[in-house]
């Protein structure tokens, strides 16, 4: 879809309004702010304050663990979580990928807290015309806040995958940004399955013409979880590209997801094309999904802008077409659930990861061991 | 040696603006190695037949009774309907994304025969099935039925018919949409079938020219939901020259 002109005014200005170091810059959610209305008003307090005795994350594999005073990082916190888990986080995870580096193996960063309560902040920087995929495993025996900030290089060729499958019990908070170079292409994608609460802030910004981020996410909420994804994409570069699609399954009562998705697109962003999609399958009555896909555009000359949102039910005559096959019910379930997510899944370029996270979405489905893996 | 018998069927489709009469006293018995024809117009209910007998939850039976060898098929769920030896073979088969052919085949095939069939073996036999079928095995690794064309859902279908090995098949018009290679080539796949298997045949069509490839022992005239007519293959012939007006207009 290209959007109607209509869509021009009035400027609805979705960037976030303060960029701050500073916790005190931000005040306490009140739960009347957009960015906190779908959230449970008991949910992330924790991450409010500082938390006293509050530990940091730290990695194995091949990143530097530094003192946090070390980086130079220019990323400016979004929300009070992210300012307080900036202003006291001890410690800095630092990933660089040098320039020209192709690497055909994935890298694994798997993440650790030391503490019950962890700060992260974990810096990735893919180096000019490198070409590399890292995935993330987050900690899971913790509450973690925190950024991920990613800097990708000119004509870099960069994917993270970042896995946040955290104990039942553990909220999760991660901002997380990636800054683009020109001409450089950054596959992101989450991967939310574990934890209590959990929400996550992708962004994308852009340095250059040219550059290409492809957002994608896969949520699978039961029991009672809250996942809250929130994005940003903000074009102020000509000729770039971005593409959002999350998909997420939901069942249980009381499991409630949240899915907004903000791109602006600003009067500099001559010939941009962009298309954003969130897709919800509800399991079960009394799951909620909220969807919300906002676009802003300040300029009509772009190449094609679109978005779209569905929230649907299991298609019955899906499931009829398998049982007529002699599959059971359940089984016809989760093949029909784990291929509402193969799409996604079989983006991340490697085999082995696709079939990790086919596996744990299989047997978070409780899908028999044969069938668990990624279709062959 | 398998019977299929279906007596004094009353169905309905449930809809929002409630349940709508469909079925109105069906009444037929279809034992192995035979095929029966069933013609009728548009609306005539062929297709609501082919889905009770299958289980589709969109339907009631709200009287009559179908049983499989004795067996009260009504009671069973729509997957025991699979093992105990139906198959359905869709007028509109569904796409299911993201589920690749292979694996539905396999887990279809493992859940009708009760054990997974030997890797070897099953891929050789799936490949040389789909051959007959002249399917591309690039089919195997594409979703099920996804972005395929009309002729390639009823191949798969037919593909399915074959590996599945059903004591009945139901076809639900198999032969709409085909040109005359497709038509021929699928109608060869139903074929083999009865050979292999002296499985029973309900072909449900709207027009005669299939009955060219798949020669029925058995025609019925099926209208307002119900079998009005019931003769041998000369009665295609006339249904052929003269069409259903006669029929519609008689139980108008
Ligand atoms: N899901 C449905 N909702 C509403 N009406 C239906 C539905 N399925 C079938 N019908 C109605 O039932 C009648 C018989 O349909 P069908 O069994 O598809 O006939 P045929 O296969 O002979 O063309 C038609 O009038 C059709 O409109
Ligand atoms: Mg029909």
């Amino acid at each position: 879809m290209t959007s109607p002109t209509a869509e021009l005014a009035p400027p609805l200005d979705l960037a976030p309004r303060v960029r701050s170091l500073d916790p005190a810059d931000f005040s306490l959610p009140t739960g009347r702010e957009e960015e906190w209305r779908f959230t449970p008003s008991d949910a992330f307090t924790q991450f409010m304050e500082i938390v006293p005795g509050a530990g940091y994350v730290t990695a194995t594999g091949p990143a530097l663990v530094v003192p946090i005073g070390e980086i130079s990082s220019t990323w400016l916190p979004i929300d009070r979580p992210s300012a307080v888990s900036r202003a006291h986080v001890s410690h800095a995870v630092v990933l660089d990928i040098p320039a020209d580096h192709e690497s055909t193996e994935p890298i694994h960063l798997r993440l650790f807290a030391t503490a019950a309560v962890s700060y992260e902040h974990l810096e990735i920087r893919f180096g000019r015309f490198c070409k590399a995929t890292v995935v993330i495993e987050q900690p899971v025996d913790a509450a973690i806040c925190g950024a991920i900030v990613v800097t990708v290089g000119d004509g870099a060729q960069a994917t993270i995958v970042n896995v946040a499958d955290s104990e039942r019990t553990q909220e999760t908070m991660l901002a997380w940004h990636a800054d683009l170079g020109r001409d450089s292409v950054f596959h992101g994608t989450q991967v939310s399955l574990g934890g209590s609460r959990l929400r996550i802030l992708p962004s994308v910004a852009y340095r250059g013409p040219g550059g290409n981020a492809q957002l994608l996410g896969v949520f699978l909420a039961d029991d009672g979880q809250f996942m809250e994804h929130r994005l940003l994409v903000e074009h102020d570069q000509p000729h770039c590209t971005s593409n959002v699609v999350y998909k997420g399954a939901i069942s249980g009562d009381k499991s409630h997801t949240v899915w907004v998705g903000d791109v602006l697109v600003r009067r500099e962003a001559i010939g941009i094309d962009t298309y954003e999609i969130n897709r919800n399958l509800l399991l079960t009555d009394g799951a909620r999904a909220d969807s919300v896909p906002n676009l802003e555009l300040e300029t009509g000359d772009i190449a094609s802008a679109g978005h779209a949102s569905a929230t649907g039910r299991f298609d019955d005559d899906q499931l009829f077409y398998l049982q007529a096959r002699g599959i059971d019910e359940e089984t016809a379930r989760q093949l029909v659930v784990r291929g509402f997510f193969a799409d996604i899944v079989s983006r991340i370029p490697d085999i082995e990861w696709q079939a990790d996270i086919m596996g744990r979405i299989g047997t978070r489905l409780g899908v028999p061991a044969e069938i668990a893996g990624i279709d062959d | 040696m398998s019977q299929l018998v279906i007596t004094d069927l009353h169905a309905s489709v449930i809809t929002d603006a409630g349940e709508r009469e469909i079925l109105r006293g069906v009444t037929l018995t279809l034992d192995s190695g035979r095929t029966h024809a069933i013609m009728g117009p548009n609306g005539s209910g062929k297709s609501t037949l082919a889905y009770v007998i299958a289980g589709h939850p969109k339907y009631v039976v709200t009287s009559g009774s179908i049983t499989l060898d004795g067996a009260d098929v009504l009671a069973m769920s729509v997957d025991e309907r699979a093992k105990a030896g139906l198959f359905l073979a869709m007028q509109y088969p569904v796409e299911v994304p993201g589920v690749s052919v292979s694996n539905f085949l396999r887990t279809s095939v493992t859940a009708v025969q009760g054990e997974a069939p030997k890797l070897r073996t099953w891929v050789k036999d799936m490949k040389s099935a789909m051959a007959e079928l002249q399917m591309d095995p690039a089919f195997a690794e594409r979703s099920v039925n996804e972005g395929f064309s009309g002729g390639e859902k009823k191949r798969h279908e037919i593909l399915q018919l074959g590996l599945l090995a059903p004591k009945f098949a139901i076809l639900d018009e198999t032969d709409s949409g085909l040109d005359v290679d497709a038509l021929r080539i699928v109608s060869e796949g139903v074929n083999r079938y009865r050979e292999a298997t002296d499985g029973g045949v309900l072909l449900i069509t709207h027009y005669t020219r299939i009955l060219r490839y798949i020669h029925p022992d058995v025609v019925h005239v099926f209208v307002g939901g119900r079998i009005v007519e019931t003769g041998g293959p000369e009665l295609a012939d006339v249904l052929e020259a003269e069409g259903y007006d006669r029929y519609v207009t008689a139980s108008a």
